[in-house]
């Protein structure tokens, strides 16, 4: 019972970085319906560009760590490096392409993504190798009734839940909000009615890259290393986090990143390839139930 | 007349070049390296030209072609390899046991190929895509588990029997029944559900059973190119058929041009020389994936319909009336934009 509720929380904290990353990838979907292939490359930016910030303030180390400010302006900068990033990608890549057939924005989504990975390997001060991430959250540990709980783990938790919850209300709640949810629900229709969309989607994908840069430095701060195709495969596993839970729907990818996230820790503490597995195994069966995921609206095809 | 002439005339040239490569490579002019390069294109041709099947005339997105490869690769392998004891094998038994783990590699994954195809019932779309990327992965996962086959590993030891004149034989042989299988009554009813999906059901059409049917034809020729893929490297791992390489493929059938064999077969020759060619930039090496993704990023936005968008070179080509007319349409890409909206 301990073990499992140790993996439990490794879970949640692996979910919360999937679903933060999950959620540009449903926000995007929803709004261009494009799959954009490069968005697991703005987390491995984002951690990149984090570790570069830091570097620029160690100055500013009080005995061997980042006072709390310091940290904050670190995180905020690389999130709005990584957000500015993705406009940018946006109105060079995908912007002339959104009226043309959907598989060739795919395409150049690919080659986006083999550009964000490949540039920073070309670059010989960051190359290939994986480099360590510098610890910017305090370490403390908790027993709770036998489980471990880091200070780090507590604080990833809470502020992807305060993220995304932010989120949701914005999207919900606000004038800006209703703007996105009228865009992806009629992009034609939402431009008649007065809605600017090309700036409603560059805010989006800047949405989706700050979501993502967050998740990145989360998920190095668990994991605190650092390469050029870490986007990669957590972009593929959060793109799947997405489909479970609904693509499009801001809550579908939050619940889809969790539950990926605690079964595969827990398959993998069975065997690690299981782990790897399982995610595209429940991504089958619950699409062969629910053909749009949990969350999702099944759209109907109009003649 | 005409007809006739354009159907001798490939293989001809298929075997001039044949020759050509043979002399040039006797006088030193090509090395055994660019052989190899030459061979893993024709690998990437056959898989390309099946994904077309798909991709480019069903209309359906697959984007875990990898794992069809995978299958026969490892299929094959198998026969080769574990069965008839692989470099030990008897001479005389080679090529029949080599066309015979060939066959069976396909079949392998055109079985599978059947098993994805039948979801499409249900499943559409993007989703459909995200199930065959999803299937691919499970393929790969599931490999890595088995222990006989050496897990994460991977498969060494197998012996070397892909050469170049097998490898143009079976490309020669994939242009041929891909290009029937497209202007036959199946090839129509595809290009029928890729352009519209319900008129197709409406004429009548059972789209569920042309979509599989294309499934499993695309996953045959994907598995025999992964069969002679393991014969060509000799070693075989789980993770070289990951979605990466299911997203190479893609890039070369888009860039290519989709629904044009002459599109698959020049993107997937072009784009494996390009990484290769610019080898030449020496200690900048390191700059040449960057430089194929910007070429790739602008071929897709100042030619998004691919280099050869709908146009065929005229051996594979059926000089009918009936043909011509629907694929000007789809040429044209505001037409073309509408289909796929």
């Amino acid at each position: 019972m301990t073990t499992f509720l140790q993996f439990l929380v490794y879970g949640v904290q692996l979910g919360s970085v999937y679903a933060l990353l999950a959620l540009g990838y449903s926000m995007v979907y929803g709004i261009v319906r494009m799959i954009n292939m490069a968005h697991g490359d703005f987390l491995m930016i984002g951690a990149l560009s984090a570790i570069f910030i830091a570097m620029g303030f160690s100055g500013f180390m009080v005995d061997g760590r980042y006072p709390f400010y310091i940290v904050l302006a670190i995180i905020l900068s690389a999130m709005i490096l990584t957000g500015l990033l993705g406009v940018l990608v946006e109105k060079i890549a995908y912007k002339p392409l959104r009226d043309r057939p959907r598989m060739s924005s795919l395409i150049t989504a690919v080659g986006v993504s083999m550009f964000l990975q490949n540039f920073p390997r070309a670059l010989p001060f960051i190359g290939p190798q994986p480099r360590p991430f510098p610890q910017l959250f305090p370490l403390i540990q908790f027993r709770l009734g036998g489980v471990v709980v880091t200070s780090t783990q507590i604080i990833l938790i809470v502020v992807s839940i305060i993220l995304m919850i932010s989120l949701d209300a914005i999207v919900q709640k606000t004038k800006f909000g209703a703007q996105i949810r009228a865009v992806s629900f009629d992009k034609d229709a939402s431009l008649l009615m007065g809605i600017d969309t090309n700036r409603v989607i560059s805010y989006t994908f800047l949405i989706g890259a700050v979501l993502a840069a967050a998740s990145g430095i989360f998920y190095a701060s668990i994991y605190p290393q650092v390469d050029v195709y870490m986007g990669s495969w957590l972009g593929t596993k959060s793109f799947i986090a997405a489909v479970i839970g609904g693509i499009g729907s801001i809550r579908g990818a939050i619940l889809g990143g969790f539950i990926l996230g605690i079964t595969e820790i827990l398959a993998t503490s069975i065997n690690s390839n299981l782990g790897y597995g399982i995610g595209f195994v429940i991504l089958i069966v619950i699409l062969l139930i629910k053909p749009a995921g949990i969350l999702g609206k099944t759209e109907i095809d109009k003649v | 007349m005409k007809n006739k002439l354009n159907s001798i005339l490939p293989p001809v040239v298929l075997v001039l070049i044949y020759f050509l490569i043979q002399l040039l490579l006797s006088k030193k002019i090509l090395n055994p390296y660019h052989i190899q390069i030459l061979m893993f294109a024709c690998v990437n041709i056959m898989l390309t030209v099946s994904l077309n099947i798909v991709n480019g005339f069903t209309g359906q997105f697959c984007i875990g072609h990898a794992g069809f490869m995978s299958l026969g690769a490892y299929g094959s392998a198998i026969i080769t390899t574990m069965l008839f004891g692989g470099m030990k094998m008897d001479p005389n038994l080679r090529i029949p046991v080599f066309l015979l783990s060939l066959l069976v590699g396909g079949i392998l994954a055109a079985i599978v190929g059947f098993l994805i195809g039948l979801p499409t019932l249900k499943i559409k779309g993007d989703y459909l895509a995200i199930v065959t990327l999803a299937f691919g992965e499970i393929v790969r996962s599931t490999l890595r588990l088995i222990e006989p086959i050496g897990a994460a590993r991977g498969m060494i030891g197998i012996p070397k029997i892909t050469n170049l004149a097998w490898m143009f034989f079976f490309v020669m042989i994939t242009l041929y029944i891909t290009r029937n299988f497209v202007y036959s009554r199946y090839g129509r009813a595809s290009i029928a559900i890729r352009d519209n999906e319900i008129a197709a059901d409406a004429m009548g059409i059972n789209t569920t059973r042309y979509k599989v049917i294309a499934f499993v034809f695309a996953a045959f020729i994907a598995g025999v190119a992964g069969g002679l893929y393991a014969h060509l490297m000799t070693f075989i791992q789980p993770d070289s058929f990951s979605f990466v390489k299911s997203n190479e493929l893609l890039v070369y059938l888009y860039a290519g041009g989709s629904g044009s064999i002459t599109g698959s077969v020049l993107g997937a020759l072009v784009l494996t020389i390009i990484p290769e060619a610019l080898r030449f930039l020496g200690n900048l090496t390191n700059w040449r994936i960057v430089i194929y993704a910007v070429i790739l990023v602008l071929i897709m936005l100042y030619k998004p319909s691919g280099l050869f968008g709908g146009k065929e070179i005229s051996f594979l080509r059926i000089n009918r009336d009936s043909f011509r007319k629907p694929f000007n349409k789809f040429n044209d890409p505001k037409l073309a934009d509408k289909q796929n909206s």
